[in-house]
């Protein structure tokens, strides 16, 4: 059979099958109540950034907290202490931050095959925001997050988090600001699996060490524009 | 439809179940591992105090979805054709599975990597593309001890749930090296070394994949974004490394907007893993400049899910998100296990989706709907609110007394089971499954064990329905105390509720479907069964 010949076929069951369905009802008159909440609980900024961090923290992240000043020594500190020689850096990642660090940086191309990113001890990014009531970070490739593909690959992720405009608080308010249009990751802590007798483990395909750096102050990595 | 229909010797469910209760160490296992994640789930689910208003809510977008399908996805198809991707329609699995290895093919690669589908265990694509020459690698780590240990899943979710630790260090040991990299020398069976030893053999196939296939677990239609929640990295592995992806997703996987996606990423983790957020969701809206495949396409299955969709009551089955909650609190799946159920949908979702999308075709489905014993838990734990019971009950009057079904897209009538239409087919499925020899193998595996149980019948209004099947054998404590005493335990207010629920469920079936209850009764005495003592009656 033809697609067209399909897609008729599948689209005229379904008519079919939706015969109790008023012939004047439209979508929006079935109705979806939404009474429930936007966010679960009024926090202060302070208030949100820890719970973010306590949440990410139960899924085995890692969790930093510094000033802006002090945000290329962590990071060194950091990559140090997992002994990263080669570290891979998405376009768009303020110079400063690595300053100092003894490491090779890799640059984030379309040229850069997976072999070679295969090769890399740890990847540093930004993030689009962080969810603090599910303890995730979302990236959307935007300036600083780079290729999907440079926080999948390695073993080790490192991202920076904005604390004075990157969190918010729910999974609600987390869609509001995503730009559905850009491939879009949401990260709870590191790679793990619930497949060996429904128990949670740490560490299968994805990065099995993730720090994320909450940073307080300017950082230098523009903002993402707001939607909605 | 042509779905993957039911092996030789598959048997029915009370065929299976009468042999898997026996099994000590799948119980065990099952026992172990669904008593684990139902108190976590119900610590996740208490965290929000809106929990009640959130499945309302879940419950009422996929209705409204439902209910103007094809509106949903004719907008669907224009947004991801808009953003770059092809769509393909299939109505059933042989159309599905010529669109995928014919896109296969087009790349002209012999090997996929694949993320973990439900759906394309139901239609058989692994079979399909084997039979074209290209071999499909499983990269979820449940979905790899399956397809390694050359069994059958047996959960949604965490489909070699009915393997223990031990056990899959022996699959490792023994298979890994036929498909790959072999083993670590001295694996151990701590979960730590068993996923590293996956990673480790993986990653390989996951750097030279050139093609991939997923389904998903949500397409908005509003942006024709498509949603893939998971938890080892896998789905992003194959999701964003390979030049190809194809996506294989039912059409009931719709929501209509991209506001929808934050009900169901607030119930969905919390009901199946009891997480308040599962470690990876990829979003992705057609094809991106420079960063993922640059081939995108998405097959929209039928399937029997039209079929479903026409019948009023059973409808509410395509709401389901594919949690697997109720399967974790269902007493019988604890005790039969998930391949009692034969189709990749097993536990109460499966016992009503599975003879939907398939129609009331033999024994299996047949049995299915009486593989209950229709306590409610399932309906207690449901994100999205389906009513497993009533489904069940209107599937049982199907099957007992006949009806009006939709059957590929047709109305017709559907007799009452008897006899000689089971056997009819029994040997239509023979005939089909000699055609498949890997499937032959593994339904003779399944039923070799179940041969030796001689049938046994019902007297009175069960006749019709016990002939040709096993009757349970009389328990030494019945359904109810088995479940009361094991139940205790759980100090939960969950568990009580399910409990009290369990009650007004019986009494309200029990008069006005009173063959219908006969057999759940004999199911429910089944599955109260502790001790195996042999001897048929």
């Amino acid at each position: 059979m033809s697609g067209d010949a399909s897609r008729a076929r599948v689209l005229g069951r379904v008519r079919r099958a939706l015969a109790d369905v008023p012939a004047y009802e439209r979508p929006s008159d079935h109705p979806v109540p939404r009474d429930y909440l936007r966010v679960h609980g009024r926090r202060t900024p302070a208030e949100s950034a820890a719970l973010l961090a306590a949440h990410l923290a139960d899924y085995r992240a890692t969790v930093h907290r510094t000033g802006a000043d002090g945000l290329p020594a962590l990071l060194r500190e950091v990559l140090a202490r997992r002994g990263a020689r080669r570290v891979a850096v998405p376009a768009g990642l303020p110079d400063g931050w690595l300053a100092g660090a003894d490491v090779e940086v890799v640059a984030d191309s379309p040229g850069l095959t997976v072999r070679e990113l295969d090769a890399v001890d740890s990847v540093v990014t930004g993030c689009a925001l962080a969810v603090a009531e599910t303890g995730t970070v979302v990236l959307d490739g935007g300036p600083g997050q780079g290729r999907r593909r440079i926080t999948l690959v390695p073993d080790h992720h490192v991202c920076v988090v904005r604390a004075a405009d990157q969190i918010v608080d729910s999974v609600p308010q987390a869609l509001e600001r995503l730009d559905p249009t850009r491939p879009l990751t949401w990260i709870s802590g590191p790679s793990a699996t619930s497949d060996i007798e429904l128990d949670r483990v740490e560490g299968v395909h994805g990065p099995r060490v993730l720090d994320v750096v909450l940073v307080a102050g300017d950082v230098g990595i523009p903002g993402e524009p707001a939607r909605g | 439809m042509t779905g993957r229909p039911v092996p030789l010797g598959m048997p029915s469910f009370p065929r299976a179940a009468a042999v898997s209760t026996r099994d000590a160490r799948l119980r065990a296992n099952l026992k172990h591992a669904t008593g684990t994640i139902r108190a976590r789930r119900a610590a996740a689910v208490a965290e929000l105090d809106d929990w009640r208003q959130l499945r309302a809510a879940a419950a009422a977008v996929k209705e409204r979805t439902l209910r103007h399908l094809d509106h949903y996805l004719v907008r669907l198809e224009e947004r991801v054709t808009a953003a770059g991707g092809t769509v393909h329609w299939a109505a059933d699995a042989a159309e599905a599975n010529r669109i995928v290895t014919e896109l296969v093919r087009a790349t002209g690669e012999r090997e996929v990597v694949k993320v973990k589908s439900m759906v394309t265990q139901e239609i058989g694509l692994n079979e399909a593309l084997a039979a074209a020459g290209v071999r499909a690698y499983e990269t979820d780590l449940a979905e790899l001890i399956v397809q390694l240990g050359d069994d059958l899943p047996s959960h949604l979710l965490v489909p070699a749930i009915h393997r223990n630790r031990d056990e899959i260090r022996e699959i490792f040991r023994e298979r890994m090296a036929d498909w790959g990299r072999p083993a670590p020398e001295g694996l151990t069976d701590r979960p730590a070394d068993l996923a590293e030893a996956a990673r480790l053999h993986l990653r390989e196939k996951f750097l030279r994949a050139k093609v991939a296939v997923s389904g998903a677990n949500f397409m908005v239609a509003e942006t024709g974004t498509m949603v893939v929640v998971e938890s080892e990295g896998n789905g992003r592995m194959c999701l964003t490394l390979p030049e190809t992806l194809i996506s294989v997703v039912g059409i009931e996987k719709v929501v209509p907007t991209w506001r929808d996606l934050e009900i169901y990423l607030q119930v969905l983790p919390r009901s199946s893993t009891a997480e308040r957020m599962n470690p990876y969701t990829s979003m992705w809206t057609g094809t991106t400049d420079g960063d993922g495949p640059r081939a995108f396409h998405l097959v929209l299955l039928d399937n029997g899910r039209t079929d479903t969709l026409a019948d009023t009551v059973g409808r509410q089955a395509l709401r389901c998100i594919r949690c697997s909650a109720c399967l974790n609190v269902c007493p019988v799946y604890e005790r039969a296990g998930g391949h009692a159920y034969g189709s990749p949908y097993s536990g109460p979702i499966g016992a009503i989706l599975a003879p939907q999308l398939r129609g009331l075709a033999g024994p299996l489905e047949e049995s299915l709907p009486f593989a209950s014993s229709l306590c409610g838990a399932c309906y207690e734990v449901c994100p999205v609110a389906i009513d497993i019971p009533e489904v069940l009950v209107h599937l049982r009057e199907r099957v007992a007394e006949g009806g009006e079904a939709t059957v590929r897209g047709t109305r017709a009538v559907v007799r009452p089971a008897r006899r000689h239409a089971l056997e009819r087919r029994v040997v239509a499925g023979a005939a089909w499954a000699l055609d498949r020899p890997e499937l032959l193998r593994r339904g003779r595996r399944l039923a070799g064990r179940a041969a030796r149980f001689a049938p046994r019948r019902l007297p009175g209004p069960g006749r019709a329905w016990t002939d040709g099947r096993d009757l349970p054998e009389i328990p030494e404590e019945s359904f109810r105390d088995w479940w009361a005493r094991t139940r205790a335990q759980e100090s939960s207010q969950e568990s009580s509720h399910e409990f009290s629920h369990e009650f007004s469920h019986e009494f309200s079936h029990e008069f006005s479907h009173e063959f219908s209850h006969e057999f759940s009764h004999e199911f429910s005495h089944e599955f109260s069964h502790e001790s195996s003592k042999g001897g048929d009656r």
